[in-house]
């Protein structure tokens, strides 16, 4: 069993590396990275190779680790009470299962994604050290202990919002998805659009790329940006000396709205096309 | 050599432990190296880096450690053209050169200078490991003879420009090098102190289970919100000397107050006085009396100065020391009556502290701020947030 990409997924050495060690160890792969290089596609892809299913839990800044595990729903339980339900003598009724519960309990063994540890409360992660380390827990309200069948592969992300605590990071496997080189990209976009003209995309990689270098950039256009361009590059059909023109007036490449998302960005870039102008007028 | 390695990494700052190092080797025993460098160099650095910001410390130390282990056990050594045609020039004399051309072909000097280097090679390493000792090897890669000729940076035997922990990708990620206000702000929630406050809107399940235990019938209890609590009072040095720092200061003022509901802030020059402002513009006009600012906010005001510190001495110590305007206390004073107020105060200094001891006025703020001056880098802001706790 070896991850080496899949035909809609581009990975580099480093990562197939890093996901084959979490894959035979069974241990968590965190991954960060600039936003939109395909963090959480890549748990997606993981299962798809690996033909497992696919649990997500997205994390929200009011998830809590007990969410995962299971909810126990005391306030239905007592409004059945007060209603004389039969199912009120049950407490199992009123226990939700969590996405950790279903993972563990998958007869196959399933890929865990763990989306956005970061954004949850700083304590989020010790909560689940346990959990993830013997992949076990322990339900009071009814005394069971829920073991996994088989270990899953958890991959967890990070958008880096919060530092996770040591005793948390000394269990995982580790992988930092650099932003890809002019290379990587074009395997990337062959990948997702199969049928590009080679010119189009190599005038479109290096407006890209140049437009990363420019300083001061609040947001610097990713992976997942470039990929949306493209395909309206596509939709609209431009010609292809609209992007290679190196009038300096149309410093702004078209359609700008998919890479550039945010309006001092925008404005950045006309007033460096205005100063342009300026100078070769 | 893995041990040692291990110990490297620790002691390069690199904080590894006992786990991980099990963790590697547990992984090494599943097969998963493949006996590659690469595939090693990636598993050891998915094991052991655990944030992007150490990814360039063990580059370093990886290249270090493992320097020229890619070339072990290579029987024959491939001599590649270029490096011989620039090696003609550097070690044939022109006598030497002359007799060759006189020989013939390209190929002829290629040999002869081939069999010349395969003999200086003996002499100096004793075996055909060319690349890699860093040594007084005239030729190789990181050798210290300055004419030397770079070959294992510049073609790799594996088809391959540069080793990948050589080419330090990640340079930029070290935490003692770059502060944006992504960085900053992060550092700055370790500041946060929850505290319940305000409107009740959430459900309090406890209470009210207990409640309703209590009383028999459904008694449904709210608690207000957790919000963050902490009180922040920033005191920033502008004009002068503190130019050169505009930016890393509007950084920190930017991420400050996004991530700090009760933030004030004022502005001061070189020294704190009786009077500090809002905007700068109106910096003489529209003034607060320092005497104000420590009647207005409580005790628990945290308190951050930023601020370079490098002024004459006499600026702190004396009255009318002041630049700007007769001062009719010393800056000293006003200092030990903000420190006094406010416990928690520390002092962030964009000047790296390596060059803190050649500043006389640097000291002299450090002693009044108790040793709480701190570099403004994201490991001082780390610190200094420590202080503030």
């Amino acid at each position: 069993m070896k991850f080496a990409g899949t035909e809609n997924y581009v990975a580099t050495d480093d990562l197939k590396v890093a996901v084959n060690a979490a894959a035979t160890l069974r241990r968590p792969l965190l991954i960060k990275g600039e936003p939109g290089t395909g963090k959480t596609v890549l748990a997606q892809e993981v299962a798809d190779a690996f033909g497992m299913e696919l649990i997500e839990w997205h994390i929200k800044s009011t998830t809590k680790a007990q969410q995962g595990l299971y909810e126990y729903d005391a306030v239905s339980r007592l409004r059945d009470s007060q209603l004389g339900d039969e199912k009120v003598k049950d407490i199992k009724n009123y226990i939700k299962r969590g996405k950790l519960w279903d993972a563990f309990e998958s007869d196959k063994t399933p890929v865990l994604l763990i989306d956005e540890i970061d954004k949850a409360d700083i304590e989020f992660p010790n909560d689940l050290l346990l959990e993830l380390d013997r992949m076990e827990f322990h339900v009071y309200e009814t005394g069971e202990t829920i073991k996994a069948k088989n270990r899953p592969i958890v991959i967890i992300t990070s958008n880096n919002e919060k530092e996770l605590p040591d005793a948390f990071l000394r269990r995982c496997f580790f992988h930092f998805i650099k932003f890809p080189d002019k290379e990587t990209m074009k395997e990337i976009i062959a990948v997702h659009y199969p049928d590009i003209q080679q010119m189009l995309v190599r005038e479109a990689l290096n407006i890209f790329f140049d437009m990363r270098e420019v300083p001061g950039l609040k947001k610097k256009p990713s992976t997942s940006e470039l990929l949306d361009w493209l395909k309206l590059l596509m939709a609209e059909d431009l010609p292809l000396d609209v992007l290679k023109s190196k009038d300096p007036s149309k410093l702004i490449p078209p359609l700008h709205g998919a890479l550039l998302k945010n309006e001092q960005d925008v404005h950045l870039f006309e007033r460096l096309a205005f100063m342009s102008r300026r100078q070769s007028g | 050599m893995l041990t040692n390695f291990f110990y490297d990494l620790k002691d390069g700052g690199v904080p590894v432990s006992i786990k991980e190092y099990l963790m590697l080797m547990e992984a090494m025993q599943a097969g998963c190296a493949n006996y590659s460098v690469d595939d090693f160099y990636f598993l050891s650095r998915s094991a052991f880096v655990k944030d992007e910001k150490n990814l360039d410390k063990f580059d370093r130390i990886f290249g270090k450690v493992f320097e020229g282990i890619e070339f072990i056990g290579d029987e024959e050594v491939e001599v590649p053209e270029e490096w011989l045609r620039k090696m003609a020039e550097l070690y044939l004399s022109k006598e030497e050169m002359e007799k060759i051309e006189a020989l013939g072909s390209w190929d002829e000097i290629m040999e002869t200078l081939k069999k010349r280097l395969e003999e200086q090679d003996e002499r100096h390493q004793g075996g055909n490991k060319w690349v890699g000792t860093a040594g007084t090897s005239p030729f190789g890669a990181y050798g210290y003879n300055p004419e030397g000729v770079r070959i294992g940076q510049k073609e790799g035997r594996h088809g391959r420009a540069v080793k990948v922990w050589d080419k330090r990708e990640y340079k930029n990620l070290d935490d003692t090098i770059e502060l944006g206000t992504r960085n900053i702000k992060i550092a700055l929630r370790k500041l946060r102190q929850f505290a319940r406050k305000g409107e009740a809107t959430e459900l309090d399940l406890d209470g009210t289970i207990k409640a309703t235990a209590h009383n028999g019938f459904l008694d449904i209890k709210m608690v207000p919100e957790r919000h963050n609590a902490v009180k922040i009072l920033l005191f920033l040095d502008v004009g002068g000397s503190m130019d050169p720092h505009i930016k890393v200061c509007e950084e920190l003022f930017s991420a400050a107050r996004t991530e700090f509901k009760h933030l004030e802030f004022f502005y001061f020059h070189n020294c704190l006085y009786e009077r500090v402002w809002k905007d700068n513009v109106r910096r003489f006009n529209d003034v607060t009396s320092t005497m104000d600012v420590l009647h207005t906010f409580p005790h628990d005001y945290k308190v951050i100065f930023v601020g370079d510190a490098s002024m004459s001495p006499y600026e702190i110590t004396y009255p009318g020391g002041s630049v700007e305007h007769w001062n009719e206390e010393a800056g000293e004073v006003w200092m030990k009556r903000m420190t006094d107020i406010y416990q928690k105060a520390v002092w962030l200094n964009p000047i790296p502290d390596t060059h803190w001891e050649y500043s006389h006025s640097i000291q002299i703020m450090k002693t009044i701020m108790e040793d709480r001056m701190f570099p403004l880098t994201l490991a001082g802001l780390e610190d200094a947030i420590k202080a503030l706790r």
